[in-house]
């Protein structure tokens, strides 16, 4: 029997966030060990060559593989604009001319007697990577990227879509089972980050990418909506680099389900603070969950962060992941050792725990997370 | 070779590393006993030998052998019968396995062949690019740009052929600057098996930019498919690129006898084993959580498939998104409504280690299942064909008649056994739920045996083949593979109630009518001499209306008579359908739900 797995999504007022801000490819790190990053400050940066686009001169001239060389006025590294010949034959002497220019400026990289190509590399792209959270430098990755640091309090949300984004929390509803509607958006919220509890409609989704919110946190959003809003299905949990101005950062699950009441007092004592916040997911290979994470500032003196280690003993609370019992909190009362016969025929470790309707029950361990204390 | 008497092997996947331990006990090999633990290629650990270790800790405890000594080494030879082991071999799928790219100068030649060759190498195929494929350079530039690979396989061209499109998809790769997934800063490897004659083109074009190899061509000629040396060369890019990056593999390997093997790889080196040693035609299937590996060997050609995208937990989404919600519901033995059911799939995929608690929410998963299982089976059948573009001399007469190249190579009628492996089909809570759902799935023709991998090791097994073949075929039959008994399914289609074959056991004479499942009662190990008589819109191997004599086993669900017919229709009618799923769930014994 395997170490039953129970998953638990950080919610905690304050922790130690790490976070490694890597470049694609390798290039030039900007920031230095100890400097104080912002989230839009360039750390590091590097440049992706460009595509090479080739054109079929040989072809096009009509000339033999061989003589194309005759035909060229290029050469292998030359420098290039749009336009500009590339090569010519003339006959008739000289009354008719066949060109060939260039489709986009850049650099000839290639002129193959294989194929008759000549081949254009587009100027490289720079690529820069951000802060994306205000902290201090803890490493630099030489020529890869630097790993930033902050004490901050952070929610880890079920799944998500677009990507990092700032802006100051705004708490759209007083409990955290009311969910988020059409009407409670307008522009005043461009930029910042709303918090519901335990919906998000279609509507009113599509309306907060309509005025630019930056984020919407909440417990749930109905299946359906999600692909209205996004336009397509999606079929694999890989999210991130969705083409949408509000990033979405559910808590809990598909349906309508209440945000968990630490999720949502949690976000309410941050009110007004800047978050960083990021709706990638990628459940499978290297689990990435989305994030809010609001950083809690150098004036800021506490304990000293220490994050519990979750354990699966008897009085944990839990809260049910899967049906009969989803959403629901309890208490373990009971692990018992051995594989016990649930009723889909299975005989499979489990727990038996109260819940906070005073019901008594048996859970498989798997579909149960522990909530931190 | 010294005797072999202890054998321990691993296979780490992408959640979970399982170690079994093979004994030789009175001069057999069996299973003695198997230990798992989570996999630990990710942070915090980010070592794959960690995972191993606590694998191979559970079967300690659990065999009474000292396998780990003081410095945490697997102790090899054994010394004596409590400690050590004499050999130890693992296959690997963590890390999100390996990922190719392929090309080939026209796509329904050279890149087929290419693509066979990968997958068959165990990989998982995540763009195949042809000259012909109906994109513009530019967009496949781009995309083999943005996928980043672990290797890139380019084929095309016959020996002697065409040089000039294989120098095309050189400047291709010139053009698109790959990069690897793995070891930033590093060449992307590259294999070249393509026309022999375009190896210094190819070569010359793109040697600077990328860690090229040059194997033989994969299709030398039209009639020919020449996989060997591609596959060869891929296994080795593998062990030296994508196994040396991944966190712990350089440990995990100077610790084995034998170079660690693509999960995948290894499961087909078991099934082409034993449908070579018992001269059957095989199909087997691994659902897992993210993908569907889909196995044949028909008439001795093996082929292997990969679904990326088409799992139970991470990837259940996306068999809605292909089968659609319709044919999903078409399964289920009681009403649903829409909108819960997709949003229960959805919690599945945010929330994949989940399990089903009701006996509802299994009907719900086995229905996806058996939608995953067909639509992988779909995509298996269009590569597990004959070569295209073989010339064939026609008369005027075979115009009309004449059968086509490329056809698939998969005849249910000719199939001999079915296997199952992966969550869903391995640990199903009963025997016939497994067998029902493969029946549903592949709709089995004639007479064919159910079975599944009892607790799938089929991957350790595979790489131990290699090794020591006889003693993987010994624990192959001994202690992997559960059969579930024969089905006996007649092809065709009649109206309800029709009946359709009548089957002789034992002299007596038994009538099934269409539209009806039936299990008779046949054991593990048992046989009976059965004939099958169908009626005239009937085929069980024959041909229509012709009987057929065979010997059936029984397992552990006995001798299944499947008369809904093949096509398998349901009806149309949704009370009607939930309806006669329910009859055929009450036929095997099985509750309903819901």
């Amino acid at each position: 029997m395997g170490t039953a797995y129970t998953p638990g999504l950080k919610v905690s007022p304050r922790t130690l966030v790490r976070k490694y801000r890597r470049l694609p490819l390798k290039g030039q790190v900007l920031a230095s060990q100890g400097e104080v990053v912002s989230p839009d400050m360039v750390v590091a940066r590097t440049e992706i060559p460009g595509v090479m686009q080739t054109v079929r001169a040989a072809e096009a001239l009509g000339v033999d593989l061989h003589d194309l060389h005759k035909a060229l006025r290029v050469q292998i590294g030359d420098t290039v604009v749009k336009d500009q010949l590339l090569a010519e034959t003339r006959s008739f002497f000289g009354l008719m001319r066949n060109e060939v220019k260039a489709p986009i400026p850049g650099t000839v990289e290639l002129i193959s007697d294989q194929t008759g190509h000549i081949g254009i590399r587009l100027t490289a792209t720079p690529i820069e990577v951000h802060g994306y959270i205000q902290g201090k430098v803890a490493e630099v990755v030489p020529e890869e990227g630097v790993i930033v640091e902050t004490e901050a309090a952070m929610i880890q949300g079920i799944f998500g879509v677009g990507g990092e984004k700032t802006g100051a929390i705004h708490m759209l509803v007083s409990n955290p089972d009311q969910p988020i509607t059409e009407d409670m958006i307008d522009e005043s919220m461009a930029g910042k980050v709303i918090v519901g509890g335990s919906n998000v409609s279609g509507a009113a989704l599509r309306k907060a990418n309509q005025v630019k919110v930056a984020g919407v946190v909440v417990g749930a959003i109905i299946d359906r909506d999600l692909i209205d809003f996004l336009g397509y299905d999606i079929g694999v949990a890989i999210t991130g680099q969705e083409d949408i101005d509000t990033t979405l950062v559910i808590t809990e699950g598909f349906g309508s389900i209440m945000m968990a009441d630490r999720t949502f007092n949690l976000l309410k004592s941050l009110e007004g603070k800047q978050a960083s916040i990021n709706g990638a997911t990628q459940i499978r290979a290297g689990v990435i969950r989305p994030e809010v994470i609001v950083p809690l500032g150098e004036d800021i003196k506490g304990d000293e962060v220490v994050d519990a280690v979750q354990a699966l003993e008897i009085g944990a609370h839990i809260r049910a992941i899967r049906e009969p019992y989803f959403g629901m909190l309890g208490n373990v009362t009971a692990l018992p050792p051995e594989p016990v016969l649930i009723p889909s025929g299975s005989t499979v470790r489990v727990l038996e725990a109260e819940l906070t309707d005073g019901r008594k029950v048996t859970i498989p361990r798997a579909n149960v997370e522990i909530i931190a204390e | 070779m010294a005797e072999i008497n202890t054998i321990l092997a691993t296979d780490c996947g992408s959640t979970t590393t399982k170690a079994i331990l093979i004994e030789k006990v009175d001069g057999e090999y069996r299973l003695s006993v198997r230990g798992e633990a989570p996999t630990t290629v990710e942070a915090p650990f980010d070592d794959v030998t960690v995972g191993v270790l606590n694998a191979v800790f559970e079967v300690e405890e659990l065999s009474g052998r000292k396998i780990i000594d003081e410095n945490n080494l697997i102790m090899r030879p054994a010394k004596d019968e409590k400690s050590g082991v004499d050999i130890y071999l693992s296959t690997s799928s963590a890390g999100g396995g390996l990922q190719m790219t392929v090309a080939g100068v026209v796509k329904a030649m050279s890149a087929e062949s290419a693509q066979r060759a990968a997958l068959g190498a165990g990989a998982i195929i995540i763009d195949v690019i042809a000259v012909d494929d109906g994109r513009k350079d530019y967009e496949k530039v781009k995309r083999i740009r943005e996928l980043r690979p672990d290797m890139i396989l380019t084929s095309g061209g016959t020996d002697g052929g065409t040089v000039k499109h294989l120098a095309e998809i050189a400047e291709m790769l010139l053009a698109a600057d790959p990069k690897p997934r793995l070891g930033m800063g590093m060449k992307l490897p590259v294999i070249f098996a393509g026309n022999k004659n375009a190896r210094e083109a190819f070569s010359e074009i793109i040697k600077d930019k990328v860690d090229l190899r040059i194997v033989d061509n994969l299709r030398p000629s039209l009639e020919a498919e020449n996989l060997g040396p591609a596959r060869a060369a891929i296994h080795e890019l593998f062990l030296q690129h994508v196994m040396q990056q991944a966190p712990g593999y350089g440990k995990l390997s100077s610790w084995t006898d034998a170079g660690i093997m693509s999960t995948p790889n290894a499961v087909g080196k078991i099934i082409e084993t034993i449908a070579e040693q018992f001269s059957m035609n095989v199909l087997a299937v691994d659902i897992g959580g993210a993908t569907t590996d889909v196995f044949s060997v028909f008439e001795g050609t093996f082929t292997r498939t990969v679904s990326a995208n088409l799992g139970l937990s991470y990837s259940i989404c996306n068999v809605l998104t292909e089968a659609g919600i319709g044919n999903i519901q078409r399964w289920i033995p009681f009403d649903t409504d829409e909108t819960d059911l997709r949003n229960k799939l959805r919690n599945k995929m945010i929330r994949p280690t989940t399990i089903p608690h009701t006996l509802g929410d299994l009907r719900v998963e086995q229905a996806v299942a058996r939608e995953a299982l067909r639509l992988a089976f779909e995509h298996h059948k269009s590569l597990a064909r004959s070569l295209k573009g073989i010339q064939q001399v026609r008369t005027i007469g075979d115009l009309m008649d004449q059968g086509e190249t490329g056809l698939t190579l998969v005849k249910m009628m000719d199939l001999d056994m079915i296997i199952g492996s992966g969550g869903v089909l391995s640990h199903a809570p009963r025997a016939a739920e497994t067998a029902y759902m493969m029946m549903d799935a592949y709709q089995p023709e004639g007479v064919t045996m159910l079975a599944k991998d009892s607790i799938f090791m089929m991957p350790q097994l595979g790489v131990l083949s290699v090794v020591h073949p006889e003693a993987a075929a010994q624990v192959f039959q001994r202690d992997c593979l559960i059969k579930f008994g024969h089905v006996i399914a007649p092809a065709g289609t009649a109206r309800p109630g029709e009946t359709c074959c009548t089957v002789t056991i034992d002299g007596k004479n038994m009538q099934f009518k269409y539209g009806t499942l039936s299990v008779l009662p046949l054991g593990l190990g048992e046989t009976k001499e059965v004939t099958i008589n169908p009626t005239r819109g009937f085929d069980v191997g024959a041909g229509k209306g012709k009987s057929i004599t065979a010997t059936v086993e029984g397992g552990t669900v006995g001798l299944i008579v499947d008369m809904r017919g093949r096509p398998l229709l349901l009806p149309a009618d949704k009370k009607a359908r939930i309806s006669k799923l329910q009859e055929w769930h009450t036929a095997l014994g099985l509750e309903v739900g819901g």
